[in-house]
C-alpha cells in the first residue's frame, strides 16, 4: 500500500482540525474543503490548501461527494479522511474514493454496507453471537413490552429515534420517525425495540488490521440529551470486571464477523440494574467522543487510522487504560430552551490551563481541548452547534471531573450561549460521581441554573461601562464619575439578562452613585473599577470580575466571576419610538384611507408581496412585505382612516433556521 | 478628630440638609402626584438628559433660602455635559406651586442666562412651569421680560437655545419656546397658549380647549411652533439629545489639547482640618492650594515639577500669589494668607493680574481678608491709592476670574479679591466663610463708637444698657446676614460647597470656560501712582 502524503479531509470544525493535527505530525500535508459559511474558520485557515465548496448548507457542500473528490483530484490528494458525519459512512462515497485511486481512511465500502444497514447488522451479530435485543415488529407490539423505541434503520446520532410508552402513540411515532428518516437519510425504514429506561450507552472502541483486531477498552457516553451524546467518559464506571471483559469480547467478535479494518466503535445498551448489554450497531468510523480513549490509552487513533490505511504498524498503546478521562461537548445551545441551536459571533473563547490541542496528552493528568472555533468566529447554525470537546484526564475519575468542571467554570465564552452552566452542573452532581449514569440522567433533573451570580455581575457590568464612558469622554475627563454638588437619585443602569428555562428576559437594575469617593453600591464595597476588570468586596470576600463591555455602552455585556458567566443586555436609556414597535410591523406612511386589504392574517406571503393598499392624496400606495414571513396581524380593516406611523400589519419573519445536516 | 474638622463637618451636614429641602422641592405629596401622572421630576429629566456618568453642577441651589419661598426657587439650573457638549441646563420644579416663578426663580434664571451667556454655552430649557407667582408679580412682570431677550440674544449669539416642554407653559411662558431655536413638545403634556379657554372666552366669547389652543399635536402639526413632537418625556429628552449632538458646537480650547497631569500632592480631604472656626485665626492658602491644584508631576515642559510656583513670596507675604494648573489648565492663583491687605500685598495683586492677562491666564481668587489695613501710617501710605489700583486691576481684568470664599470676606477686602460685584465668571463658597462690611463684633462695636461720640457732642448721657442691646443685636443681625446660606439664598453666589469638592467644581468651571477664547486686556484704568 501507497504511503500517504497529502490528505483531504471532507469534514469541518474540530474533527477537521484533529485530523490535520496529525497529519501535521507525521508529515503529511493537509487539504480542507469548506463551505461559504465556513471559509474563516480555523481548520480552513490551518489546512495546507483549501478548497471552496460553494454554498452553505450540507446537501451543497460537505455532503456532495463529487465535490469533494473534485477537490482532492484538484489538490493533489492521495488519500481522503471523512472524519465523522457528513460522508463517513457512505459507502458510494468510499468506493469512489476508492475508484479514483485514492486512499480511504476508513473500513472497506463492505465494511460500511455491512453495519449501514442496522436490520442487516443486527442479523450478521446475532450469527456472529453478538448479544441483542430482540426487534419487535410495530404492528405486534404488546403492552409487556412497553416502553419501546423506534429507530431509524440508517440512522445514527439520535436523529429519527422515539420512545413510545403507550401503544396509542405507536403508530404516531412509527410514521414521524419514518419521516424523519427519509428526509434525514433517504430511507424510511424503522424498527421497534424494548426501551430501558435506566440503560446505559456503553461502547467498545476497536481498531481492526490486518493481524486481527485490536480492543482498545469502552466508553460510557450514557448523558445523552434528546439522544445527542453530552458527557463522554473512559473507562465506563462502575462495571464488574465479567461486564467489560465479555463487552470487549463481544466488540471483538462483532468486528471479526465482518473483518473489519481501521478504527470502528461497537455500541451497546447496557441495563444499569443487571449490567445485561444488548447490541446497538457498530459505526464504522472514528467517534467524535474519541479523545477519552486516546488520552487512557496513550494512543493517537488518527494515527491508527492512517496506519491501517497504509499498512504500517499501528502505533504502541497501552495494553491497559490508565487513570480517567472525561469529554465534555461544549454545544452553542440554550439548555433552559429546549437544547434551541445558538448563533453569534464568539467574543472570547479561552479555556483556561489547557496542556493540549487535538492531540494526546501524555503527561498523567491534563486537560484537552479540541475546538472548532477559535475567538472572534460566527457560529452559525448551518450545521452542528458543538463548539468544542474539552477533556480532562487524571488517575481518578472524580479529580478528571473536578478537573473539567473548573476549567469550564473559568472559561470564557461570550456571544454565544452555550451549555456551559450544564455541563459545569452535571459535572458537580454527586449522582454523577458516584457513577450513577444513565440515558434518562439528563432529562430527570432540571439544569436552569442559578441566578445567584447575576446581580453582582450586573454591579460590575455597570461600574466597567461607567469606566467605559469615563475612558471615551471630550470634556471633563478629571471630573469623579456621575459627580454631583447636591445629590438627588443613585444612577441606574439597566440590564435584561435571559432568564433560565423559559428563555424570559428578566430585567435587573443597578443603582450606583458615583463622586468624590469614588462609586458606592448597596451590598458591595468597590475595590477597584475599570473598564474591563471590576473588584468587589461582599461581605468581606473580594471577588473580581472580568468585563467585556460593548462598543459605545450599547449591546451585551459579558461578565466573568466567581460565580461564573453572565451576559447581559444593555437597556438603553432611550428608544426611538420608531425603533420600538414591533419588527416587522408595517406602518403607515402617512395618513389615508385603506383602500384594500390583501392577504389574511396567518397567510405566508414573500418580501415584496402587497399586503394592502392605502389611499393618500388622491394616489394608492402599495404596503408590501418587507421580508418573508407570516402575517400575523392585521391591524386595519378596508375603509379605515389612519394616521401616519398606525401599525397597519405585522409580518413576522420566516424562520431563517435551516434544518441542519 | 480636629476641631476645625469637626466644626466644618457640622456645616457640612448642615449645607447637605438644606440641599435636601431643595431636592425635595414641593414635598412628598406633590412629589407623588406629579409621579402619578407618569410625569418625572425636574433633576430626574436632568440626569436622563445629562450624558451616563457625567458630572451636573447645579448653581444657586439655596436661592429663595431665607425667603418665605421653597430653597430652590422651583428652578434647578446648571451645566450638564449632554452629548459631550457643555450646556446650561434648567429645569422648572413643577411640585413647588406648578413651576412658578418668584422673584428668586427670576434671579436663578438670569444667573444661569448671564452664565450662559459669559461662557458661550447651548441652553436646554426643560419647560413646566405655571407662570408667574401672581402676589408677587410686580416684582416679577417687569425685570421678568428679560428672560425671553435673553433668550433670543443668546440666539444672535449662536448660542443655541433648546426648548423641552414637558408641561404648561403659558402666557409670558410661551415666549419660551416661542423664542427659543428648537422647541420639542411632549405629546399629551405641553400646554403652549397665550390665553387659555377661559381667557378666550372672556375675550373673544370663542369657546375653546387646551389641545386646540396649545396641545403638543396642534402646535407640531398645525402652528409650527413645535419643531419635534415628543411620544413622552423620555422621547423629549433623547430628541433634545439628538439636537444637541448636531450643534456642532466646538470649544474654544478641547480638552484634547491639555497635557497629562497629576492629582493633587495633597490629600484633598485635609481641606476640612484647615479652616479655623474662628475666623480671627489665619491659615496659610498654600495648605488649600496644594490641595486644590494639580500635583507635582516629574518630567518636563508645563506643568512638571512643581505644582504650585510662587510669585513675590518675599513680598506683601499676606497675599500669596502664583501659578498652578487645575485638571490640566494653567491658572493664577490669589490667596489671602494673614487676613489683612497692605499696600505692599495690593502692589502686589495689581502686577500679578497684569502677568496673567499678558499670558491669558484664568485667575482664582481664595478669599480669608479682614479687608485693607487702615491706621494713619497705612492711609499715608496710601493704602487707598494701592487698594484702588488692585480694584482697577481685578475690574478691568478680561481673563476669566474665579472666586472662592474659603472664610473671612469683609470690607473692600470682598472687592479687591473679585467679590460678586466684580463680576468673577463663577463665584463659590465654603461652608466656613462670612461676608460682611467688617466683622460683626467689629460692626457693633464702630456703631457703639459712633453712638457714643454722637451721644457726647449732644451733651447727652450715653444709654449704656440700651448700647449693649442694641450692640448685641446688630452683632446677631450682621452674623445672621454674614453666613453662606443667607448670602446663597440672594443668589451673592454660584453655591455653597463642601471643601473636598472645590477641585471638581473648579476644574467644570475651566472646562466650562474653555468654551470660549481667552484673552487678557492690555488696557486697564488709570493706575493713581
Amino acid at each position: 500500500m501507497p504511503t500517504i502524503t497529502r490528505v483531504l479531509v471532507a469534514n469541518r470544525g474540530e474533527i477537521a482540525r484533529r485530523v490535520m493535527a496529525t497529519c501535521r505530525r507525521l508529515g503529511i500535508d493537509t487539504v480542507a474543503v469548506h463551505s461559504d459559511a465556513d471559509a474563516h474558520l480555523p481548520f480552513v485557515a490551518e489546512a495546507g490548501t483549501a478548497v471552496r465548496l460553494p454554498g452553505d448548507a450540507p446537501g451543497e457542500t460537505y455532503l456532495r461527494a463529487d465535490l469533494v473528490l473534485a477537490a482532492a483530484r484538484a489538490s493533489g490528494a492521495d488519500a481522503v479522511h471523512p472524519g465523522y458525519g457528513f460522508l463517513s459512512e457512505n459507502a458510494a462515497f468510499a468506493r469512489a474514493v476508492l475508484d479514483a485511486g485514492l486512499t480511504w481512511i476508513g473500513p472497506s465500502p463492505e465494511s460500511i454496507e455491512a453495519m449501514g444497514d442496522k436490520i442487516r447488522a443486527k442479523e450478521l451479530m446475532h450469527a456472529a453471537g453478538v448479544p441483542q435485543l430482540g426487534r419487535l415488529e410495530p404492528g405486534a407490539v404488546t403492552e409487556a413490552e412497553l416502553p419501546v423505541i423506534v429507530k431509524a434503520s440508517a440512522g445514527g446520532g439520535g436523529r429519527g429515534m422515539r420512545v413510545v410508552r403507550t401503544l396509542a402513540e405507536l403508530n404516531e411515532a412509527v410514521r414521524l420517525a419514518s419521516d424523519e428518516a427519509a428526509s434525514a437519510f433517504g430511507n424510511p425504514t424503522v424498527f421497534v425495540e424494548h426501551f430501558f429506561e435506566r440503560g446505559r450507552h456503553v461502547e467498545v472502541q476497536v481498531v481492526g488490521t490486518d493481524d486481527g483486531v485490536v480492543v482498545l477498552g469502552e466508553r460510557d457516553c450514557s448523558l445523552q440529551r434528546r439522544h445527542q451524546k453530552v458527557v463522554e467518559e473512559a473507562p465506563a464506571p462502575g462495571l464488574r470486571e465479567e461486564t467489560w471483559r465479555a463487552l470487549h469480547e463481544a466488540a471483538r467478535k462483532a468486528a471479526e464477523a465482518i473483518d473489519y479494518r481501521g478504527a470502528g466503535t461497537v455500541e451497546f445498551l447496557l441495563d444499569a440494574a443487571t449490567q445485561d448489554f444488548f447490541f446497538l450497531e457498530m459505526n464504522t468510523r472514528l467517534q467524535v467522543e474519541h479523545p477519552v480513549t486516546e488520552q487512557v490509552f496513550g494512543v493517537d487513533l488518527v494515527a491508527a487510522q492512517i496506519a491501517v490505511a497504509e499498512g504500517s504498524p499501528l502505533p504502541a498503546a497501552r495494553p491497559e487504560p490508565v487513570g480517567h478521562a472525561i469529554e465534555v461537548r461544549l454545544y452553542a445551545e440554550d439548555p433552559g430552551a429546549d437544547y434551541q441551536p445558538q448563533s453569534g459571533r464568539l467574543g472570547a473563547f479561552e479555556v483556561p490551563d489547557v496542556d493540549t490541542e487535538l492531540a494526546v496528552g501524555t503527561a498523567a493528568e491534563g486537560l484537552r481541548l479540541d475546538a472548532g472555533f477559535a475567538a472572534g468566529d460566527e457560529v452559525g447554525t448551518h450545521y452542528d452547534a458543538m463548539l468544542a470537546k474539552v477533556v480532562a484526564w487524571a488517575p481518578t475519575r472524580r479529580q478528571a471531573a473536578r478537573r473539567l468542571a473548573g476549567a469550564l467554570r473559568r472559561a470564557r465564552l461570550h456571544g454565544v450561549r452555550t451549555n456551559r452552566d450544564q455541563l459545569v452542573a452535571l459535572l458537580t452532581d454527586e449522582a454523577f460521581l458516584a457513577g450513577d449514569v444513565s440515558t434518562a440522567f439528563l432529562g430527570e433533573r432540571s439544569w436552569g441554573g442559578g441566578s445567584a451570580g447575576v446581580r453582582p455581575a450586573a454591579a460590575a457590568a455597570a461600574l466597567a461601562l461607567a469606566e467605559a464612558a469615563r475612558a471615551a469622554r471630550t470634556v471633563q475627563r478629571g471630573v469623579p464619575v456621575a459627580w454631583r454638588n447636591v445629590v438627588s437619585q443613585p444612577q441606574v443602569t439597566a440590564f435584561e439578562v435571559a432568564g433560565s428555562g423559559s428563555g424570559a428576559e428578566e430585567r435587573v437594575e443597578v443603582a450606583w452613585w458615583g463622586g468624590r469617593d469614588g462609586y458606592v453600591l448597596d451590598g458591595h464595597t468597590v475595590v477597584a473599577a475599570a473598564p474591563d476588570a471590576v473588584t468587589l468586596e461582599t461581605d468581606g470576600v473580594r471577588s473580581t470580575y472580568a468585563v467585556v463591555v460593548p462598543p459605545g455602552g450599547v449591546g451585551a455585556v459579558d461578565v466573568d466571576g466567581p460565580q461564573g458567566h453572565v451576559e447581559l443586555r444593555v437597556v438603553p436609556r432611550f428608544v426611538d419610538p420608531a425603533d420600538a414597535v414591533a419588527s416587522g410591523s408595517l406602518l403607515a406612511p402617512m395618513p389615508g384611507t385603506v383602500v384594500r386589504v390583501a392577504v389574511e392574517a396567518g397567510a405566508r406571503v414573500g418580501a415584496g408581496d402587497p399586503v394592502l393598499v392605502l389611499e393618500a392624496m388622491k394616489m394608492q400606495h402599495t404596503v408590501a412585505a418587507p421580508h418573508d414571513g407570516v402575517v400575523t396581524e392585521i391591524g386595519v380593516a378596508a375603509g379605515q382612516q389612519v394616521a401616519a406611523g398606525d401599525v397597519l400589519a405585522v409580518v413576522e419573519p420566516a424562520e431563517d433556521r435551516e434544518e441542519q445536516g | 478628630m480636629s476641631a476645625h474638622r469637626e466644626a466644618m463637618l457640622e456645616k457640612i451636614a448642615a449645607l447637605d440638609a438644606e440641599n435636601a429641602k431643595a431636592v425635595a422641592g414641593g414635598g412628598e405629596k406633590y412629589v407623588g402626584r406629579h409621579h402619578a401622572r407618569g410625569k418625572l421630576l425636574a433633576r430626574e429629566r436632568i440626569e436622563l438628559l445629562v450624558d451616563e456618568g457625567s458630572a451636573f453642577l447645579e448653581l444657586s441651589p439655596l436661592a429663595g433660602w431665607g425667603s418665605d419661598f421653597t430653597v430652590g426657587a422651583s428652578l434647578v439650573t446648571g451645566i450638564g455635559v449632554v452629548e459631550g457638549v457643555e450646556c446650561m441646563i434648567t429645569a422648572n420644579d413643577p411640585t413647588v406651586k406648578g413651576g412658578a416663578s418668584n422673584p428668586w426663580t427670576l434671579k436663578k434664571a438670569f444667573r444661569a442666562a448671564q452664565i450662559a451667556a459669559e461662557n458661550g454655552l447651548p441652553t436646554i430649557a426643560l419647560v413646566e412651569s405655571g407662570g408667574a407667582d401672581l402676589p408677587t408679580q410686580k416684582e416679577i412682570f417687569i425685570p421678568g421680560g428679560r428672560m425671553f431677550r435673553d433668550i433670543t440674544r443668546a440666539s444672535a449669539e449662536r448660542r443655541p437655545t433648546i426648548a423641552l416642554v414637558f408641561g404648561n407653559s403659558t402666557a409670558g411662558g410661551a415666549y419660551i419656546p416661542g423664542m427659543s431655536d428648537y422647541t420639542v413638545m411632549v405629546k399629551e403634556g405641553a400646554k403652549v397658549f397665550l390665553g387659555g379657554p377661559p381667557l378666550v372666552k372672556m375675550a373673544t366669547g370663542e369657546e375653546s380647549d387646551d389641545e386646540s389652543l396649545g396641545g403638543a399635536e396642534m402646535h407640531a402639526r398645525v402652528s409650527g411652533l413645535a419643531d419635534h413632537l415628543a411620544a413622552d418625556e423620555h422621547d423629549a429628552i433623547r430628541i433634545g439629545r439628538r439636537i444637541v449632538a448636531r450643534l456642532g458646537h466646538r470649544k474654544a480650547r478641547a480638552d484634547a489639547e491639555l497635557g497629562a497631569y497629576a492629582e493633587p500632592d495633597l490629600d484633598p480631604d485635609g481641606l476640612l482640618d484647615l479652616v479655623p472656626s474662628d475666623l480671627k485665626e489665619p491659615f496659610d492658602p498654600r495648605e488649600a492650594i496644594l490641595r486644590i491644584v494639580d500635583g507635582t508631576r516629574p518630567g518636563v515642559g508645563p506643568g512638571a515639577n512643581a505644582a504650585f510656583d510662587e510669585f513675590k513670596p518675599l513680598y506683601g507675604p499676606s497675599l500669596v500669589t502664583g501659578w498652578a494648573r487645575l485638571h490640566g489648565r494653567p491658572i493664577g492663583i490669589l490667596a489671602n494668607a494673614q487676613g489683612v491687605l497692605f499696600s505692599e500685598e495690593a502692589q502686589k495683586a495689581t502686577q500679578f493680574i497684569q502677568l496673567a492677562n499678558q499670558v491669558d491666564t484664568p485667575l482664582l481668587f481664595l478669599h480669608n481678608t479682614t479687608g485693607y489695613m487702615v491706621g494713619a501710617e497705612y492711609e499715608q501710605g496710601g493704602i487707598i491709592k494701592h487698594g484702588a489700583q488692585m480694584i482697577n486691576a481685578v475690574s478691568n481684568s478680561t481673563v476669566p476670574h474665579l472666586t472662592v470664599i474659603m472664610g473671612a470676606s469683609y470690607g473692600a477686602g470682598n472687592y479687591g479679591m473679585n467679590g460678586r460685584a466684580y463680576d468673577p465668571r463663577f463665584l463659590f463658597t465654603w461652608p466656613s466663610a462670612k461676608s460682611a462690611v467688617m466683622g460683626p463684633a467689629q460692626l457693633a462695636g464702630v456703631m457703639d463708637l459712633v453712638m457714643r461720640a454722637a451721644a457726647e457732642a449732644k451733651g447727652q448721657a450715653y444709654d449704656e444698657e440700651g448700647a449693649a442691646g442694641i450692640r448685641a443685636y446688630v452683632e446677631q443681625q450682621v452674623e445672621e446676614q454674614s453666613l453662606p446660606f443667607f448670602l446663597s439664598g440672594l443668589v451673592y453666589d454660584d453655591g455653597v460647597i463642601d471643601p473636598r469638592d472645590t477641585r471638581t467644581v473648579l476644574g467644570i468651571c475651566l472646562s466650562v470656560i474653555d468654551n470660549q477664547p481667552i484673552r487678557g486686556t492690555d488696557r486697564f484704568g488709570v493706575f493713581r501712582m
